[in-house]
């Protein structure tokens, strides 16, 4: 593998990345002018309703937006490089070997008709060059890595169970020794135990082998289970980016501290879950400002005209005019 | 996997005694006393007396159920189907083997090209799902499938045969041919030609259709994003992921079909007259020669039940989620 060191530890850059999504004639603006950077071995979870735009930013880093999605401005590096990530063809050398997928394995992300060793041995063939035989020996050691008995890698998809799909979906994953790891909703479908066995052991996995992890989710108890960091997304753009500690302890935006606000806590004794009011925005015609305004208990008049940057704030950045530094004369005013 | 076999395998005996019930009892409803049939029917005069000794001569006074079925089943299962009323003396089974080759290569040929170049069209048409090959390809199946294959065949007469001149349109041989020299090897090829392409094109649409269909249905599955994301070619994806699962309704077409092998082109032949079994069935009808249809009728049944039995057996190879 090539020494990360050399870009400043950095292993991903996305720089001020627009997808737009065209659907007779309309486009929606999916994810807006977003930008982020992953260390190597750094596991970030990315956290947000539906439509807020972190599947469209996983799968945008990944090279395997839809053709219909079109990247109107910014770019991703990969290790100081530029990725080609709306041309299909150049990104093949890149995928599976750099950058893995962890689809939900729960539904139908593994082919029906093949034998789960031969699904796992394959990218070992065609990205590592291996010969079958090979192939098949590291797909063996790949599932009893996960946890499976080598020789249960006879079996069809359909005869295992949920977990255990998803299990093979992380032996797959970490097949071609990847730098990176996006985990898409790897959990949703499964049981709360199942749950926190697969969490567990992709942590454990990727923190062992020194992988960075994408983990999107809608559930924000899924992240603190696994990740060091967490950005929350709303409406296509970051609002919150923060260690795990610090967005759990002290929220900074509202949205943020609604979401965690929302989450059931049977330890506490709270029986109510508080939902968070009104409705996700539409994407085709956004609200003014900041978007998340109309349903903000704290939105001021600047929040409908003005759009708020994702600036830093302390350890972390914040996308809120509550938080923007003292400089900023007009905040002031208002405040 | 074995207590499936043995289940298909006895859905398939027990629907054999069915179809085999079914067909004596429908010759023995059709109006017409077989007796006085054989004796040449109401035009000629025969007495009462010779119409009850021809029946009591083959069983007729017997009751139906069960004497004359249960002989009727002994016989099926030796192999005995009985004389044909036209062509006097004859055995039903010899005249049917005896029609049974022409068909086959008739049919057989026809099924393979069909196969072949529909199944291809299919697949490329619903993997590249929107391009001109797709539009161009769903198009003339879909014309081609609604199109009746006799009336292709006219066509093909008119043009090929009566027009230009090209390929005889009549019969498997030109009178006079020399036996057994390469001529005439040649002169069956050419008057195959335009029936085989007749029912070739009758059948192309439907394959085109279902592969198609299958395979638009393969490429948005969920499997097929993983096998992009793992840096597969447009090619590897379609060969090592989206082809085998497409072939599943495909498959189970193709073995349906092989069951109208030996019928499935009685329009066709008519048109053509082609000497199979299309052709003996219209000349049976024509002659009420009630034994050599039940004899056609039984054959036809239990080539759909052994396709059937063919269809699940290679499906259950095919997709281990059937195996259980």
């Amino acid at each position: 593998m090539i020494d990360s060191s050399q870009h400043k530890g950095s292993l991903l850059e996305v720089d001020g990345l627009s997808v737009d999504y065209g659907l007779k004639g309309v486009s929606s603006r999916a994810i807006d002018r977003i930008s982020f950077e992953l260390r190597a071995g750094e596991a970030v979870g990315l956290v947000g309703e539906s439509g807020s735009g972190k599947t469209t930013t996983a799968m945008a880093i990944a090279g395997l937006l839809s053709p219909n999605a079109r990247i109107s401005s910014g770019e991703v590096r990969y290790r100081g490089n530029r990725l080609p990530i709306d041309h299909d063809a150049a990104m093949r050398p890149h995928r599976w070997s750099e950058t893995s997928v962890v689809f939900q394995g729960a539904m139908n992300a593994l082919n029906p008709v093949h034998r789960i060793v031969k699904q796992i041995a394959e990218p070992c063939m065609l990205k590592l060059g291996m010969s079958r035989g090979e192939a098949n020996a590291r797909a063996k050691e790949l599932l009893e890595l996960v946890g499976i008995p080598a020789d249960r890698g006879a079996a069809y998809p359909h005869e295992l169970s949920g977990g255990m799909r998803q299990r093979v979906m992380i032996a797959m994953a970490l097949a071609c020794r990847p730098s990176l790891i996006i985990g898409d909703e790897p959990t949703t479908a499964l049981d709360v135990i199942t749950q926190a066995q697969i969490l567990k052991l992709l942590g454990e996995l990727r923190s062992r082998l020194n992988i960075a992890l994408i983990l999107i989710t809608h559930d924000l108890s899924v992240v603190a289970e696994c990740c060091d960091r967490v950005m929350i997304m709303y409406s296509g753009r970051i609002v919150e980016d923060g260690t795990v500690a610090e967005i759990f302890a002290q929220p900074k935006h509202p949205y943020t501290r609604l979401l965690i606000e929302s989450i059931p806590n049977p330890a506490s004794g709270k029986k109510i879950i508080r939902p968070i009011p009104g409705d996700p925005p539409n994407l085709v015609n956004r609200p003014s400002g900041c978007a998340f305004h109309p349903r903000c208990p704290s939105a001021m008049g600047i929040c409908a005209t003005e759009l708020p940057s994702l600036d830093k704030f302390g350890q972390g950045r914040v996308a809120c005019h509550l938080h923007r530094s003292s400089q900023h004369d007009k905040v002031a005013a208002h405040a | 996997m074995s207590r499936r076999i043995g289940r298909i395998l006895l859905r398939a005996v027990i629907t054999l005694v069915m179809v085999a019930i079914l067909n004596f009892g429908l010759f023995r409803v059709i109006p017409g006393d077989p007796a006085s049939l054989l004796l040449g029917g109401a035009r000629t005069s025969v007495t009462d007396e010779q119409i009850e000794a021809q029946r009591q001569n083959w069983g007729l006074d017997r009751p139906l159920f069960p004497d004359q079925a249960l002989d009727y089943l002994s016989a099926t299962l030796q192999g005995d189907l009985g004389y044909s009323f036209k062509f006097r003396g004859r055995h039903v089974a010899d005249l049917i083997l005896e029609r049974l080759p022409a068909t086959i290569v008739l049919v057989g040929l026809a099924q393979f090209i069909a196969i072949l170049c529909g199944v291809m069209l299919g697949v490329y048409a619903g993997w590249r799902r929107g391009g001109a090959v797709d539009h161009a390809a769903t198009g003339v199946s879909l014309a081609l499938y609604s199109t009746p294959s006799f009336w292709l065949g006219m066509l093909l007469v008119v043009i090929f045969s009566t027009a230009l001149g090209w390929l005889p349109g009549y019969g498997a041989y030109s009178p006079g041919a020399n036996v057994g020299s390469l001529d005439l090897a040649l002169d069956y090829l050419r008057h195959l030609a335009l029936p085989v392409t007749a029912v070739a094109l009758g059948l192309i649409g439907q394959y085109v259709v279902v592969a198609r269909a299958a395979m638009s249905d393969v490429v948005t599955e969920d499997y097929m994003v993983t096998a992009r994301a793992k840096g597969l070619t447009g090619g590897q994806m379609l060969m090592r992921h989206a082809f085998r699962n497409a072939m599943l309704p495909v498959v189970t077409l193709i073995t349906l079909n092989l069951g109208y092998v030996v019928a499935g082109a009685i329009t066709v032949e008519a048109v053509f007259a082609w000497p199979g079994i299309g052709g003996l069935t219209v000349e049976a009808l024509n002659a009420r020669d009630y034994p050599v249809l039940q004899g056609i009728f039984l054959l036809l049944g239990v080539s759909i039940v052994m396709a059937n039995l063919i269809a699940d057996l290679a499906y259950g190879l095919l997709d281990p989620r059937v195996r259980q």
